[in-house]
């Protein structure tokens, strides 16, 4: 007989595994990553692979030099990589890519003790910095459906409305038929994949909905429209992908109401009032510093406790 | 009326059809002086002596305890040191039985004529939980606070098991019986009968039964983990809420185990003290499942070889259920009060341990609203206000936070280890 194994309690467990609930993120945004394909041409897929192998060459490298667990079966990194792709240009350098990815995983990543224990989005970050170091080439827009990287002409939707130029139609906005960033273009297809996430209870719509519903009610009651700033700009994939992020927002339901409701609010003032025509990166940046602030007040109620007696 | 949180698990009730069979008697019984909560008993029987099924071979002089008896006629040829699955040290008696199975004389049916009668005879007859935990059933029919309801739990809510369900379907007058003697006894007005969604013909006999009986209530619990916890079971049944630090009895109610109840029905007919339970023999590792009556007192082994299990193969056994059951030392421990299921395991394997991700998975399962993935960081960090605030003394360890865990992080170990750390009032 063999020595048998003994250890506390319980000895089931469900089989959804980190790199599980990793992977279904990365087919949630196939579809948008698909759409990217068709209206930006090739040079998505080679930006993507830039970005997601050195994501991943990042944090094993990292990894290993810090001594730690070899952690890129789980899957974040290849995430990291992708949503970061998604928020660049497609004509944006290969080696801004690269930095890009070392700011994602070596700096907000790793350098925080890696998975779970960042307190800012990597991918946002990334964008941020690089929008701050290389505006010009982080604002370079093709025209979709073009395929042409040198025909730098087309502003996205946002510049057009701040401009006051022709805008997009709404349907040309919900397919993806625009200028921007290669992944948050297309609203349907983010959509798609917002909903399989949450059909997979994998993430919650609490932040997503209060998000794009503040946003949209701020944008009504000061007169502007509604549905245009809800679908252009990179709402829906900072909505259903940046501000469901695990590590970087609050984890109970409360708490995901007021970080969506922040991030709304955030991006109405900066469109509103601020100089950059998009604010969904700021805001969720913002909102993710607040994250623990948010934590401490939206605690659940535990079943039965009394209250604290006075001190 | 809020919904508690909990899980959905594979039921697995692979033995519900199985009828009770007996187990031979084994070649040595060790009966553990300490099979319930409270003070170990000391052996009555000396090496050498003739004991008789009914016999009572341990007791202590303390409230908190109950006594323990011999279930077969036999020659006790040993008194050793043993030490529980909890971990705790006390004598065990080892009786060697002769087969005649002769009853003890002691063994008469008690007169009750009040209350303080009937709750000796229920300390008398070495009732506990029978549903896992042992709570001696005499301290607990005695609350000092008056009693409106009577709760019975048939909930039998983690997966495998199917000796509470078994007893419904094959003694459901003792069950009825035993509720309608303690609601007399105690003089409690109500009961409710209540069972898990996924036991419907219990369900539909007991609807039947008590038809006509607007005393007995039965209730349908919802399917989902952990309907048998104290806690939960009494809010979904009543609605009341045991507040930290209270006992059932301070809301009006008592919760008593459903194999238990009937027990205690049989006992006050018979006089026959607790030397038998049924038990649910199954996991991947037995050939056939089955459910046994065995002689408390019996090696796993034979159980386990009555039920066909290689035991060459088995990695793990557990005594109770996957979830809040304990995984055992030695294959040669005997059955006890308290063991309502015994699980062989083969081929599992132990994944590893990764960083939280934050994912919220514990704090949406958790039946009381904790959040083990904070308790989990304050516990590291050992900051004690914080896990005082966090109220990780409520925990029940029910496991559904470990369970869920996709980092497979051992959430509930350490709520209970959280709980060390704070100092007792």
């Amino acid at each position: 007989m063999n020595k048998l194994i003994v250890s506390p309690s319980p000895h089931d467990e469900n089989y959804t595994k980190t790199s599980g609930i990793m992977l279904n993120v990365i087919i949630a945004l196939l579809p948008a990553w698909g759409v990217a394909c068709y209206m930006f041409g090739l040079r998505v897929v080679t930006l993507t692979a830039v970005c997601i192998s050195c994501c991943v060459i990042f944090e094993y490298l990292c990894r290993r030099m810090m001594k730690r667990d070899n952690t890129i079966t789980d899957l974040s990194a290849v995430v990291t990589g992708l949503i970061l792709a998604m928020n660049l240009p497609v004509t944006l350098p290969y080696w801004m890519a690269v930095i890009g990815a070392f700011v994602a995983i070596v700096i907000v990543k790793q350098l925080f003790g890696g998975l779970g224990q960042n307190f800012a989005n990597p991918a946002i970050t990334a964008r941020i910095v690089l929008m701050v170091s290389f505006p010009s080439a982080m604002t370079n827009w093709i025209k979709a459906r073009d395929y042409d990287y040198d025909a730098v002409s087309s502003a996205t939707p946002l510049v057009l409305e701040k401009n006051g130029a022709d805008t997009p139609s709404y349907l040309d906005l919900f397919l993806g038929n625009t200028g921007g960033c290669l992944g948050e273009t297309c609203a349907l297809a983010l959509l798609i994949g917002g909903l399989y996430l949450a059909a997979r209870k994998i993430i919650s719509l609490a932040a997503p909905v209060s998000f794009i519903g503040s946003l949209a009610l701020l944008t009504w009651v000061s007169g502007g429209d509604p549905l245009y700033h809800i679908l252009a700009g990179g709402v829906f994939l900072g909505a259903f992908f940046m501000a469901t992020d695990y590590a970087t927002t609050p984890i109970t339901f409360k708490g995901k109401i007021v970080f969506g409701l922040g991030c709304g609010i955030i991006t109405f003032v900066i469109r509103q009032y601020g100089s950059y025509p998009e604010g969904v990166s700021f805001s969720i940046l913002l909102m993710n510093v607040l994250t623990p602030y948010i934590e401490q007040l939206t605690r659940t109620k535990v079943f039965g406790a009394k209250e604290e007696e006075a001190k | 009326m809020k919904k508690l949180n909990g899980i959905r698990l594979d039921h697995r009730k692979n033995t519900e059809a199985c009828v009770t069979v007996d187990m031979p008697l084994p070649e040595k019984l060790v009966i553990p002086m300490s099979m319930s909560m409270g003070a170990p008993c000391q052996p009555l029987v000396k090496v050498g002596d003739e004991v008789k099924v009914g016999q009572k071979i341990g007791d202590t002089d303390a409230a908190f305890s109950s006594p323990v008896h011999s279930g077969v006629s036999g020659k006790v040829t040993a008194i050793t040191e043993y030490r529980t699955a909890m971990g705790a040290v006390c004598k065990a008696v080892e009786i060697t039985p002769d087969g005649e199975q002769t009853v003890s004389e002691e063994v008469v049916p008690p007169e009750v004529t009040d209350k303080a009668g009937f709750i000796k005879a229920v300390r008398a007859s070495g009732a506990c939980g029978l549903g896992g935990a042992g709570f001696p059933t005499h301290i607990k029919l005695n609350p000092k606070t008056p009693i409106d309801t009577l709760i019975i739990n048939a909930a039998e809510c983690e997966p495998y098991i199917t000796a509470d369900y078994r007893e419904m379907m094959e003694s459901p007058e003792d069950i009825i019986g035993g509720i309608n003697l303690v609601k007399t006894q105690l003089g409690i007005k109500f009961a409710k009968l209540a069972i898990e969604a996924n036991k419907p013909e219990a369900i539909k006999n007991f609807t039947e039964m008590a038809a006509n009986d607007d005393t007995i209530d039965i209730v349908t619990l919802p399917s989902s983990y952990p309907q048998g916890a104290e806690k939960v079971i009494i809010y979904n049944t009543t609605g009341r809420i045991v507040k930290e630090g209270e006992l059932p009895s301070d809301e009006g109610v008592i919760v008593l185990n459903v194999s238990t109840c009937a027990f205690l029905y049989r006992y006050i007919n018979t006089g026959m003290p607790l030397t038998k339970r049924r038990l649910t023999v199954d996991g991947n590792a037995v050939g056939e499942p089955k459910n046994v009556r065995a002689v408390i007192g019996t090696p796993f082994r034979d159980v386990l070889n009555f039920c066909k299990t290689d035991l060459d193969k088995v990695k793990k056994i557990i005594a109770g259920g996957p979830m809040m059951g304990m995984s055992i030392p030695d294959v040669d421990m005997p059955v006890v009060k308290t063991s309502n299921a015994l699980l062989a395991i083969k081929n599992f394997d132990e994944r590893k341990t990764s960083a939280c991700i934050r994912c919220g998975r514990c704090v949406r399962v958790c039946p009381l609203g904790l959040m083990p993935a904070e308790i989990d960081k304050a516990y590291k960090i050992r900051d004690i206000e914080e896990l005082k605030a966090l109220k990780v003394m409520l925990c029940m360890n029910c496991g559904s936070c470990t369970y869920v865990c996709p980092a497979n992080r051992k959430l509930a170990e350490t709520n209970q280890l959280a709980k060390m750390l704070i100092p007792r009032k």
